[in-house]
C-alpha cells in the first residue's frame, strides 16, 4: 500500500539500547515523582471538596465585575475563570469549610441570588457541590481502584503467562502511572474523577500493548531455541510494532477528535487519556519488554496452548 | 459451503436485529426518519439531558440522640416511680449515665434494665451506663433509612419531577436523580426540612425573663422563624405534626396565604384539649425549632381543623403544605454532594459528543483505508457493525449513556481496529510462510485469537473496576467501555472472519493481499 509505514517486519535494535530508554524513564519519572512531592496536585474539587458553578450571562461581562459581586458573600477563596475565551461564560470555583454544616447549601443561593439581582437571564449550566466526607471517600476510592487494577493486571498476567512476565508489565504500569501523575503535576491540569477514570483506562490500555508483545514472546520462545534472549525479545517487539503503531494510531486519532470537538467538559479527560496512551505504547516496547532481561524468563518450561 | 451460509444467514439476522434497535434510536430525532413502530431510545444521562443528582446524608445519630435524650427521661420516671434512689442521670454523648451514692441502691436500681430492652446497662462503680444495643442499632438504622426514603419520595412526588430516581446507597446515604429538572432549589429547600412541627405552649410566666436567664426548667427560648423575636416555650409537646391527616395551603379573609390543617381523631382530641384549657393564652407552632407564629387561643377548636398564618408567601404555603402532607423527616438531612446540569449545557454536550464520534469514526475509517487498502473493507465494515452493535446492546440493556460513555464509543472505535489488524498482520506472516491461503487465514484466526482475547481482558477488567468505582458519568464510560469489549470480540471472531472467508475463500479469483 502506499500508505504502509512498515512493508516487511523491522529490525530496529531496541532491547539493545535498553540502558538509554530506562535512563531517560528513570529520570522523567524522578522528575514526576519530585513534582509531585514538592508542587502536589491541582485536585478539582471531587477530592478537595467545594463548590463550582458554571454561569453563561445573557451579555458580555468582566471577570472582575462578577469578582466584586462574590467577595462579599464568599467567606473562603474562590476563582472565575473565562470559558471558551468567551466573555459571557465563566467558571467559578468556591472553596468550602466544613465547620459549618448547610451553609454550603445557603452560599449557593446566596450566590445565585446575588446574580440574579444584577443580570437577567443567568443561565447556571452546571453546578456541582461536593462536601467534605464525600471528597475524602472519593480520594480513597480512587486510590484503591488504581491498586486494584494494577493488583489484578499483576494476577492476570501471571495467570497467562509466567511471573517474570507480570512482574515486567507491572514494572511498565507503574511507569505509566508516575509519568501521568507528574504530567498533571507539572502542567497544573486538574486532577479530578475523571483524571482518575482515565488513569484506569490507561493501565488498561497499556496492559493491552504489553500482552500483545509478550504473546509474541512467549510464542518465539518456542519457536526458536537457539537465539540469544535479547535478540529473540528484539524479535517480537519488531514482529508487533506495526500492530502497535496502527493500534496506537487510530486510538489517539479517535480521542484527538474527543479533545478538538468534544467540548470543555471531557478535554482534560481526552488529553489525559491521549498522554497515557503514548506513555503505555513507549512503555510496553521500550520498558516492559526490556525489563524482561533482567527477570529470568524460563526457556523450556513453557506452558501448552 | 453450506455451513458458511446457514452461519452467513444467522449473523445477517442478528445484524438486522441490531439495526432496527440502533438505528431508530441514533436518529429519533432526526426530521428525516419518520417515526415508526415503538422505536426506543437510548436512556441519556443527567449529564446529556440535564438534571440534578444529589447525595443526602442522613444524620442517623440526630436522631439516636433524640432517642435517647427520650430514654434518659424515661429512665428518671421509671427510678422515680419506683422509688429507687439515685444521684444524678443525665445523657453524655451516646450513653446515659446514672450515678449513685452506694452500691447498694446501684444494685437495687438496675434491676429496671428489664423494662429497656432495646438498651444494655452497664455497671461502673458508682455509675450505671446505658447505651443502645448493637442490634437495635442496626435495626433502628435501617428502619430510619427505609422511612427517610418514603418521605423523601412523597416530597419530590408531590413537586412532581419524570422518573425520578430515589435510592439508599450504603449506610447513611440516599440518592436522588432527578432528570430534566429545571429548578433544583426548589427541591433542594424541600428535601433539606425535616419538617418537625407541633403546637406547644407559650411559658408566659418566664417571657418577661427572657433576656436574663438562658435556661428555664422545662422550657425553652426559641427563635421566629422570620423575625428577630424570641419565645420561651414549655418543652411538653401539646400536640405533634405527626398526628395531621391533611394540608393545605389557602387563604384567609383578608387574602394573606395561609396554610389550612387537619388532625386525626387523636390529635383533634389533644387540640380541643389544648385550647379549652387555655382560652386567652399563647400557644406556637414550632417548625424545626423555629416558631412560624404563636398566636392567641380564642376559643376552643373541638373540630380538629385549624390554619396556620405566618409570615407567608403563596409558594412558601405551599410548601409548607407538602411538608406537612409528606411528614416529618426521622433525622435530619443534609447535601453531601450535588451534580446538576442544565438543559442547555446537557444540548450542547449531546452536540459536542456527538460531532466528535462522528469525526473520530471517520479518521479511523480513512486511516484505514490509507494503511490498509482494499482489505480495510473487512475492518472497516466490522467497525460500522461493531459500533451498530454497542449501540443496540445500550438501547436492549437500557443503560445509560452519558457524555464519558460517548467518548468510551469513540475509544471503542479506535481500539476495535485493533483485533483486525491483529488478524490481518497474522494472516500476513502465514502467508509469508508459505501456507496455503484457507490454511493461513485458520492459523492466523486462531493464532491471533489468543493475543486479541488477552489484551481485551485487560481492557475489561479496568472496565469492571471503573463500573464498581464509579457514579453517574465516570460508571456511562465503564459501560460503554466495557460493552465495547464484548462487541469487538464477537464481532472480530464471527463478522471478519466470515467476510474473509467469503471474500478469498469462495471467490477464487482474488488474491489474498494483506
Amino acid at each position: 500500500m502506499l500508505f504502509r509505514f512498515i512493508k516487511k517486519t523491522p529490525n530496529l535494535n531496541f532491547i539493545g539500547n535498553r540502558k538509554f530508554f530506562f535512563l531517560t524513564s528513570g529520570i522523567l519519572s524522578i522528575v514526576s515523582i519530585i513534582f509531585m512531592i514538592i508542587k502536589g496536585l491541582n485536585f478539582g474539587i471531587d477530592f478537595k471538596g467545594g463548590l463550582l458553578i458554571e454561569t453563561s450571562f445573557s451579555k458580555n461581562i468582566e471577570i472582575v465585575q462578577i469578582r466584586t459581586k462574590l467577595r462579599g458573600i464568599v467567606p473562603g477563596d474562590f476563582s472565575i475563570q473565562s470559558l471558551d475565551n468567551s466573555k459571557s461564560n465563566y467558571l467559578i470555583k468556591v472553596e468550602t469549610y466544613s465547620s459549618v454544616k448547610g451553609n454550603n447549601q445557603k452560599l449557593i443561593s446566596e450566590i445565585k441570588s446575588n446574580l440574579n439581582k444584577e443580570y437577567t437571564d443567568v443561565d447556571y449550566r452546571r453546578l456541582e457541590y461536593v462536601g467534605p466526607t464525600v471528597s475524602k471517600e472519593l480520594i480513597k476510592a480512587g486510590i484503591y481502584s488504581i491498586l486494584i487494577a494494577i493488583g489484578a493486571m499483576l494476577i492476570y498476567i501471571w495467570f497467562r503467562f509466567e511471573l517474570p512476565f507480570a512482574i515486567g508489565a507491572v514494572i511498565a504500569l507503574i511507569h505509566d502511572i508516575v509519568l501521568t501523575v507528574g504530567m498533571f503535576s507539572i502542567s497544573s491540569l486538574e486532577f479530578n474523577l475523571a483524571t482518575v477514570a482515565a488513569i484506569l483506562l490507561i493501565i488498561g490500555y497499556s496492559m493491552n500493548d504489553t500482552v500483545v508483545v509478550y504473546d509474541r514472546i512467549r510464542e518465539n520462545l518456542k519457536k526458536y531455541r537457539k537465539i540469544s534472549i535479547i535478540l529473540l525479545l528484539n524479535k517480537s517487539v519488531n514482529e508487533t510494532l506495526s500492530r502497535t503503531i496502527n493500534t496506537t494510531a487510530t486510538t489517539i486519532l479517535a480521542l484527538l477528535a474527543l479533545f478538538i470537538f468534544g467540548g470543555n467538559i471531557i478535554k482534560d479527560f481526552s488529553f489525559a487519556m491521549i498522554w497515557g496512551i503514548l506513555i503505555g505504547t513507549y512503555s510496553s516496547i521500550l520498558i516492559a519488554t526490556p525489563v524482561l532481561v533482567f527477570l529470568n524468563i524460563k526457556r523450556n518450561e513453557n506452558k501448552e496452548d | 459451503m453450506k455451513k458458511i451460509n446457514t452461519k452467513f444467514l444467522v449473523t445477517l439476522f442478528i445484524i438486522v436485529f441490531s439495526l432496527l434497535y440502533a438505528i431508530p434510536a441514533l436518529f429519533q430525532n432526526h426530521k428525516l426518519f419518520p417515526k415508526y413502530f415503538d422505536a426506543k431510545s437510548i436512556r441519556l444521562g443527567l449529564d446529556l439531558q440535564g438534571g440534578s443528582q444529589l447525595l443526602l446524608q442522613v444524620e442517623t445519630e440526630a436522631a439516636l440522640n433524640e432517642k435517647l435524650q427520650n430514654f434518659t427521661e424515661d429512665i428518671r420516671n421509671k427510678l422515680e416511680e419506683n422509688k429507687f434512689s439515685f444521684e444524678n442521670i443525665s445523657k453524655v454523648d451516646n450513653k446515659v449515665i446514672i450515678s449513685f451514692t452506694n452500691k447498694n441502691s446501684l444494685e437495687k436500681a438496675f434491676k429496671i434494665n428489664k423494662d429497656f430492652p432495646t438498651l444494655e446497662f452497664k455497671r461502673d462503680d458508682l455509675l450505671i451506663n446505658a447505651s443502645f444495643n448493637e442490634e437495635y442499632l442496626k435495626d433502628y438504622n435501617s428502619s430510619l433509612m427505609i422511612q427517610s426514603l418514603e418521605i423523601i419520595r412523597k416530597r419530590i412526588d408531590e413537586v412532581g419531577t419524570n422518573e425520578p430516581i430515589i435510592q439508599i446507597q450504603g449506610n447513611q446515604r440516599i440518592l436522588v436523580q432527578l432528570p430534566g429538572l429545571k429548578d433544583p432549589d426548589r427541591i433542594k429547600s424541600l428535601l433539606g426540612k425535616t419538617a418537625k412541627m407541633n403546637f406547644r405552649l407559650v411559658d408566659e410566666k418566664n417571657m418577661q425573663s427572657i433576656n436574663e436567664k438562658k435556661y428555664f426548667v422545662g422550657s425553652e427560648i426559641i427563635e421566629h422563624a422570620d423575625m428577630q423575636v424570641s419565645y420561651v416555650i414549655k418543652k411538653r409537646v401539646g400536640v405533634s405534626g405527626d398526628n395531621l391527616v391533611d394540608a393545605s395551603a389557602s387563604v384567609d379573609q383578608f387574602n394573606r396565604p395561609i396554610v389550612s390543617i387537619r388532625f386525626d381523631s387523636i390529635g383533634s382530641r389533644k387540640f380541643a384539649d389544648l385550647t379549652s384549657k387555655n382560652v386567652g393564652k399563647r400557644f406556637a407552632i414550632v417548625l424545626d425549632n423555629k416558631v412560624i407564629s404563636a398566636p392567641v387561643i380564642q376559643e376552643p377548636i373541638p373540630t380538629g381543623n385549624a390554619q396556620i398564618s405566618g409570615n407567608f408567601t403563596f409558594e412558601t404555603a405551599n410548601d409548607l403544605a407538602i411538608l406537612l402532607r409528606a411528614g416529618s423527616l426521622p433525622a435530619p438531612i443534609s447535601i453531601a454532594e450535588e451534580r446538576t446540569v442544565g438543559p442547555s449545557l446537557g444540548k450542547d454536550s449531546i452536540k459536542a459528543g456527538s460531532v466528535s464520534l462522528m469525526i473520530a469514526f471517520g479518521l479511523v475509517l480513512v486511516y484505514m483505508f490509507l494503511i490498509y487498502g482494499k482489505v480495510a473493507f473487512i475492518a472497516n465494515s466490522v467497525l460500522i457493525i461493531n459500533i451498530l452493535f454497542l449501540v443496540s446492546w445500550l438501547v436492549l440493556l437500557e443503560a445509560t449513556l452519558t457524555l464519558p460513555g460517548i467518548a468510551g464509543i469513540a475509544l471503542t472505535v479506535g481500539m476495535a481496529v485493533d483485533a483486525n489488524v491483529l488478524i490481518f498482520e497474522r494472516i500476513r506472516e502465514e502467508q509469508l510462510l508459505g501456507r496455503s491461503k484457507i490454511s493461513s487465514i485458520e492459523t492466523g484466526f486462531s493464532q491471533a485469537f489468543r493475543a486479541i482475547l488477552d489484551a481485551n481482558v485487560t481492557t475489561l477488567i479496568a472496565a469492571v473496576i471503573l463500573f464498581f468505582m464509579g457514579s453517574g458519568p465516570i460508571r456511562g464510560f465503564s459501560i460503554t467501555l466495557g460493552l465495547g469489549v464484548f462487541s469487538t470480540i464477537i464481532c472480530t471472531m464471527v463478522i471478519s472472519r466470515l467476510l474473509i472467508n467469503y471474500f478469498y475463500i469462495q471467490n477464487r479469483e482474488r488474491n489474498l493481499k494483506l
